[in-house]
């Protein structure tokens, strides 16, 4: 419950936040929501020697249109990506998804940035990320850089974001009209990591899939794209027979850790019946 | 030992200040030093929601957040819902329907269901079951907390109520 002593900075300013994060080097962290850090420093996972609390920085907080893109502010809160009239309109699976991320007091707290800089496995949004094909601004003392979603993830806690960089922005190309797109989790109660998820986005050109991508939560190291059962799907009708053939080759690229959300076996399988759910869903929102 | 902030906030209307080292959580602040013991402390991995207050119009628990970050912030807890001795409508609401027993998931349930009834005035038994997913009570089985949120939400729309539960009518009607 009791952190370890550490002095705390609240810059006012981006580039102040990034001098004070290059003064300080690894023994500071930045504290965004606070939702993942706070609780690892109470039970004294984490021992950072100072904190830079990003709240004061309205810059990094928001989400708009820039051309044929949605703009989210790292900062930007779980709860405000539910009520954005943008999102509900043009990117409803953000929406879906961050509905099912943890509770409503977390939700207020929880940032966007936070979750997916995170890097642990059983966060919803790197899947959700990879699957709507975003890609991240990280910003640090010689500029910004801009990543992609898919290959940011490298292990557990681990991604691309390196020393003395703060991630700024999210960038989503807008899903194109009459996209379908579902993110079915499996969860031992409200609130819980994902024993199992997948998040798919789907485009139909008639009566065959025309582009889709299937993303896997928490059934690897990292979020995990099933880049065969995509491949597999392309060109094809998403009828039963190509649904379980997909699931089948989602779960063959599988590695979960067993703990007691389930055991290897139990989690894969779930992983294939989350891609059939999340696959299902999504013809039936898709537009032909 | 990191050197202590002083951090100056509105609790319950009242300007407060008080000095912290960086690392104090806004729950230990408001119980040991406010001394406002009504948020509670019933974990320490952010799932229970006891220590739920409303910071800014929003429901945070106060265990998972520092002291320091409640800068300038506007602070209502449980202490804070009566209105010169005259109980909220949730307060009565959760008597009215017997939506506490021991009490002490009570405060972080009130200043919940506080926000989630200024969001959605009239929400659905599954919006509310939803809307106070983060806060977990062992003794009610959340069926007459839900009674009572509803109680409260037809009260603060004006409307007529009355206590759905066989005994309490009965005392009431007395």
């Amino acid at each position: 419950m009791i952190p370890r002593p550490f002095e705390y900075h609240v810059p006012r300013t981006l580039a102040e936040a990034i001098s004070l994060l290059n003064q300080y080097g690894d023994t500071a962290k930045l504290l965004a929501g606070g939702h993942s850090l706070l609780p690892m420093m109470k039970l004294r996972f984490a021992e950072p020697g100072h904190l830079i609390d990003l709240g004061k920085l309205t810059e990094l907080k928001g989400i708009r249109e820039v051309g044929d893109e949605i703009r989210i502010g790292a900062m930007t809160t779980e709860n405000e990506l539910i009520g954005s009239k943008v999102l509900q309109e043009k990117c409803p699976l953000l929406i879906e998804g961050a509905r099912q991320i943890s509770d409503p007091q977390v939700r207020y707290r929880g940032t966007i940035g936070g979750d997916i800089s995170h890097g642990d496995p059983g966060n919803d949004h790197p899947t959700l990320m990879i699957a709507l094909d975003a890609s991240f601004v990280l910003v640090g003392e010689h500029g910004e850089r801009v990543v992609a979603a898919d290959g940011f993830f490298l292990g557990t806690y681990m991604t691309q974001l390196e020393p003395g960089e703060i991630m700024t922005e999210i960038r989503i190309p807008t899903p194109a009209a009459g996209t379908g797109c579902c993110y079915a989790k499996l969860k031992r109660k409200t609130g819980d990591f994902a024993t199992a998820a997948t998040a798919v986005t789907l485009r139909m050109n008639r009566e065959v899939v025309a582009d889709v991508r299937i993303v896997l939560t928490n059934v690897a190291q990292c979020s995990l794209r099933a880049l065969a059962a995509e491949q597999a799907l392309r060109g094809k009708p998403l009828d039963d027979e190509h649904i379980a053939e997909a699931a089948r080759l989602a779960m063959s690229v599988c590695e979960p850790a067993e703990d007691l959300r389930g055991d290897i076996e139990y989690k894969t399988a779930m992983a294939g019946e989350m891609t059939r759910r999340a696959l299902s869903t999504a013809l039936a929102r898709a537009t032909h | 030992m990191s050197k202590k902030i002083m951090v100056s906030f509105k609790l319950n209307g009242t300007q407060t200040d008080v000095v912290v080292e960086p690392r104090e959580l806004l729950i230990h602040t408001l119980r040991e030093k406010c001394l406002h013991t009504g948020p509670h402390i019933g974990c320490e991995t952010s799932h229970c929601g006891a220590c739920t207050v409303d910071v800014n119009g929003m429901s945070v628990k106060s265990c998972t957040m520092l002291t320091v970050q409640a800068e300038e912030a506007e602070l209502l807890t449980v202490e804070g819902l009566a209105k010169g001795g005259e109980l909220h409508a949730l307060q009565e609401a959760f008597m009215q329907e017997h939506g506490l027993q021991c009490g002490f998931c009570t405060p972080g349930m009130l200043i919940r269901a506080y926000r989630l009834l200024q969001e959605n005035p009239n929400p659905s038994e599954e919006e509310i079951r939803y809307g106070m997913s983060g806060n977990l009570c062992r003794c009610t089985g959340y069926q007459n907390i839900v009674k009572a949120v509803q109680y409260a939400s037809a009260k603060l729309r004006g409307e007529t109520v009355t206590t759905s539960h066989p005994l309490m009518a009965e005392v009431s009607a007395h």
